[in-house]
C-alpha cells in the first residue's frame, strides 16, 4: 500500500473518504460552505463510474438517497445548515424505514439564512432527531482533515451495520481549511475498510434490500403502520438499538485528563483549539485537560461518570451559546460544577478568550 | 379449456381498504395486470405514495419503498440510477404529485429519468378528507372550498400533465379514465405503453388516470363515474398528450 501524502480541503477528504468507502451515489445541492464537496463528487463519481445527481432541492436529494439506500447502496448527500434543515423530514423516514445513509452537515451560522460564517449551532438539531419522531441519528465530529477522511469509512460502516442514519457534522473551518492527509492510512478496525479499495461490489449484500423479488417474496420498505400497536413495536424496536448503539459506539478522546482540575469539554474544531490552550498551560504546570466527545450521539457519558469521582470544574467551549452543554451537565448530574464560554453568529472563542476564562475559574 | 380471466399474480388475493366506488383498486389491478403480462414482476420496483394509496404495498406482489408525500419520483430516481436492470415507477396522487412534489415531478421528467409515473387525478385529497386538490375543477365543493373553488380566489385547476408534456425528457403523457369499462380498457393500454417505454429504455413517460372519489365527492359509485365523463373531461381532456 502507497503511503501518500497529498494536501488537500476537508470538504475534498470527505469526498475522497467516502467514495474509498464505497459510496455509490451522491445527491446533492449546492451551499456555502460545502460547495467543494459537491463539486468534488460531481468528478469523481463519474471517474469511479457511479452516480453523482445535482438534485433539484436538498429535500430531493435526501429522498434520492433514500432510494439509492433502499436498493442497498450506500448512499450520501451533504449539505450546510439551512440544507440540513430541509433535509430532517427525509432523515426521519431514513431512521424509521432503518435505512442506512450518511448525512454531512458543515455548519455555519444560523438561524435563518445567517451567513457562511463557521458555527456549531446545529448541535441540537443533529444529536436530538432533528426531525419528527423518537428517533437518533448517529453524528460523528471529526476535528481535522485526517479524522474527515477517515470518519467516512466508519459513518458508512456504522450506517449499515445498525441500518440507521449517519451524520458527520463538521463546520465551516474544517470543510474549507487545508492540510496534509495520508490516504493510505491503516488504523484498526478501519483496516478492513481500506482494504476494500472502492469497490461496492465487494461489500456485503444487503438482505432486506430492494431488488425485485426474484426467488424470494416481495420487500417492502415502509415506515407507516396503520395500527397504533405496530408503530409502537417499531419505535420499541428503534429504542433497543438506540441503547445498543449507545453502549457500544460512543467515542471520545481524552487529553490530559487524569490529574486536571479544570477539564474542557469541547468537539470538531473547537477542539483543536481547545489542545492548544491544553498545551500552553501544561507548560505553565497548570492541570488542564480536554475531554473530546467524536461521537455527538451517543454523547460519551461514561467518561464524565468515571471522572466525576474527583472534585473538577467542566468548561464546555462551543461556537454556540451552549447545546452540547446541556449533555454535559446531564452527564455531570449535579457532581460537578459545569461552567460555559461559547459564541455563535460565526465568531469563534479564541484561545486568549479560553485562558481567560480558565484563569477567572476558582478552583 | 383455455383461461381467459385469472387473479394476477401480482396482486395479493386480499380485500381493499379503499370505500365503495374508489377507484384506486381498480387502477392497482391493471398496473398488476400489465405487469404479469410483460413478465416484470420479479425486476420491478413500485414506489408508493402518501394519500389513499400509501398502503399499495400490501396489494401488489412485488417490491416496493414508500415515498414520503410528494417525494416518489426523488426515491424512485435513486433506486433507479442504481439498478438501472430493474423496472421502477410511482404511484401518486394529485396531490403528491402536482402539489407538494411539483418539484420533484418536474426535475425527474426533466431529467428524463427512466421511469414510469401512474398519477391518480381524483379532483381531491382523499386520504385528509376530501380538501382542495390542485386539480379540484373551478365550482367544485370541498373541505376547504366550502363555497365552491373560485379561479381568482383559489386558481385555476392544474393541468402538470400538459405542463410535463412540454419537456424535452418527457417521451409519452397520456390521460386515461375509469369511468367505463372501454375507458379502463384504454387506461390499461396506456400503463402498458408507459412501461413499456421503460423496458425500451426511452425516458420518463407518464398515465394520467381520472379515477372516482365517490366519498369526498358525496356521489353514489355511479354518480361518480358519470360526473368524470360529463364534467371533469371536459377540463381534463382523454387521449395522448405527448
Ligand atoms: C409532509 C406532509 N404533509 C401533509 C401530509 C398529509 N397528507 C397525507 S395524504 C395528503 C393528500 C393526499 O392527496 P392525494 O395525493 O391527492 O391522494 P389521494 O388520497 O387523493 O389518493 C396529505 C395532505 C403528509 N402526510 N405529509
Ligand atoms: S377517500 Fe376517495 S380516494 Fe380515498 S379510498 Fe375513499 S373513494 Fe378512494
Ligand atoms: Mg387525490
Amino acid at each position: 500500500m502507497k503511503k501518500e501524502k497529498i494536501l488537500i480541503s476537508g470538504n475534498e477528504a470527505i469526498g475522497e473518504g467516502a467514495i474509498q468507502a464505497g459510496c455509490f451515489f451522491y445527491a446533492g445541492y449546492p451551499i456555502t460552505p460545502q460547495n467543494e464537496l459537491t463539486a468534488y463528487m460531481a468528478k469523481r463519481m463519474l471517474q469511479e463510474k457511479r452516480i453523482f445527481i445535482q438534485a433539484e432541492s436538498e429535500v430531493s436529494a435526501i429522498n434520492m438517497v433514500l432510494g439509492a439506500s433502499s436498493c442497498g447502496f450506500r448512499a450520501m448527500t451533504s449539505s450546510s445548515s439551512p440544507g440540513i434543515s430541509l433535509k430532517q423530514e427525509g432523515i426521519s423516514y431514513l431512521a424509521a424505514c432503518q435505512l442506512p445513509a450518511v448525512i454531512v452537515n458543515i455548519m455555519r451560522a444560523g438561524p435563518g439564512l445567517g451567513n457562511v460564517f463557521p458555527a456549531q449551532s446545529d448541535y441540537f438539531q443533529a444529536t436530538k432527531g432533528g426531525g419528527h419522531g423518537d428517533y437518533h441519528s448517529i453524528v460523528l465530529a471529526p476535528s481535522n482533515i485526517q479524522e474527515a477522511f477517515d470518519f467516512m469509512f466508519l459513518a458508512f460502516d456504522l450506517a449499515d451495520k445498525y441500518r440507521n442514519p449517519v451524520m458527520i457534522l463538521g463546520d465551516g473551518i474544517l470543510g474549507q481549511m487545508m492540510e496534509p492527509l495520508r490516504l493510505s492510512v491503516v488504523s484498526g478496525q478501519l483496516s478492513d475498510r481500506y482494504n476494500l479499495k472502492t469497490k461496492n461490489r465487494k461489500l456485503k449484500a444487503k438482505s432486506w434490500a430492494l431488488t425485485g423479488c426474484k426467488k424470494r417474496s416481495p420487500h417492502i420498505i415502509r415506515s407507516l403502520y396503520l395500527k397504533q400497536k405496530e408503530i409502537e413495536e417499531l419505535n420499541l424496536l428503534l429504542q433497543k438499538k438506540y441503547k445498543t448503539i449507545k453502549q457500544k459506539e460512543s467515542r471520545w478522546q481524552e487529553v490530559d485528563i487524569e490529574d486536571a482540575k479544570v477539564i474542557m469539554v469541547a468537539y470538531g474544531t473547537m477542539a483543536r483549539i481547545a489542545k492548544g490552550v491544553v498545551k500552553k498551560l501544561r507548560e505553565k504546570n497548570k492541570k488542564i485537560g480536554l475531554i473530546r466527545p467524536i461521537t455527538l450521539w451517543p454523547f460519551p457519558q461514561r467518561v464524565f461518570e468515571r471522572i466525576c469521582q474527583r472534585r473538577i470544574i467542566f468548561l464546555v467551549i462551543e461556537m454556540s451559546y451552549g447545546q452540547m452543554l446541556e449533555d454535559v451537565k446531564l452527564a455531570v448530574e449535579g457532581r460537578a460544577k459545569v461552567e460555559f464560554l461559547g459564541r455563535g453568529g460565526g465568531g469563534i472563542p479564541k484561545e486568549q478568550e479560553i485562558l481567560h476564562k480558565i484563569e477567572s475559574l476558582k478552583i | 379449456m383455455k383461461k381467459i380471466f385469472k387473479h394476477p399474480q401480482s396482486l395479493r388475493k386480499v380485500s381493499t381498504h379503499y370505500c365503495a366506488g374508489c377507484g384506486h383498486g381498480i387502477a392497482h389491478r391493471l398496473i398488476a395486470e400489465v405487469v404479469d403480462e410483460l413478465n416484470i414482476r420479479e425486476k420491478v420496483i413500485g414506489v408508493a405514495p402518501v394519500g389513499c394509496a400509501v398502503v399499495a404495498y400490501d396489494y401488489w406482489n412485488f417490491d416496493c419503498c414508500e415515498a414520503a408525500h410528494g417525494r416518489a419520483l426523488a426515491v424512485a430516481t435513486g433506486i433507479k440510477r442504481c439498478r438501472p436492470q430493474n423496472i421502477v415507477f410511482t404511484y401518486q396522487g394529485d396531490g403528491d404529485l402536482a402539489a407538494i412534489g411539483t418539484n420533484e415531478t418536474i426535475h425527474a421528467a426533466n431529467r428524463g429519468e427512466n421511469l414510469t409515473a401512474i398519477f391518480i387525478n381524483n379532483a381531491v385529497y382523499g386520504m385528509t378528507g376530501g380538501q382542495m386538490a390542485p386539480t379540484t375543477l373551478i365550482g367544485q365543493k370541498t373541505a376547504t372550498t366550502p363555497y365552491g373553488r373560485e379561479a381568482n380566489y383559489h386558481g385555476w385547476p392544474l393541468k402538470i400533465s400538459e405542463i410535463l408534456a412540454l419537456l424535452k425528457g418527457v417521451v409519452y403523457v397520456e390521460r386515461v379514465s375509469l369511468h367505463a369499462p372501454l375507458e379502463v380498457l384504454k387506461a390499461k393500454r396506456a400503463i402498458k405503453q408507459a412501461f413499456f417505454n421503460q423496458i425500451e429504455k426511452r425516458g420518463f413517460s407518464l398515465v394520467e388516470i381520472l379515477s372516482p372519489c365517490p366519498t369526498y365527492w358525496q356521489m353514489s359509485p355511479k354518480e361518480a363515474l358519470d360526473w368524470i365523463k360529463e364534467v371533469m373531461t371536459k377540463e381534463f381532456p382523454l387521449g395522448r398528450i405527448k
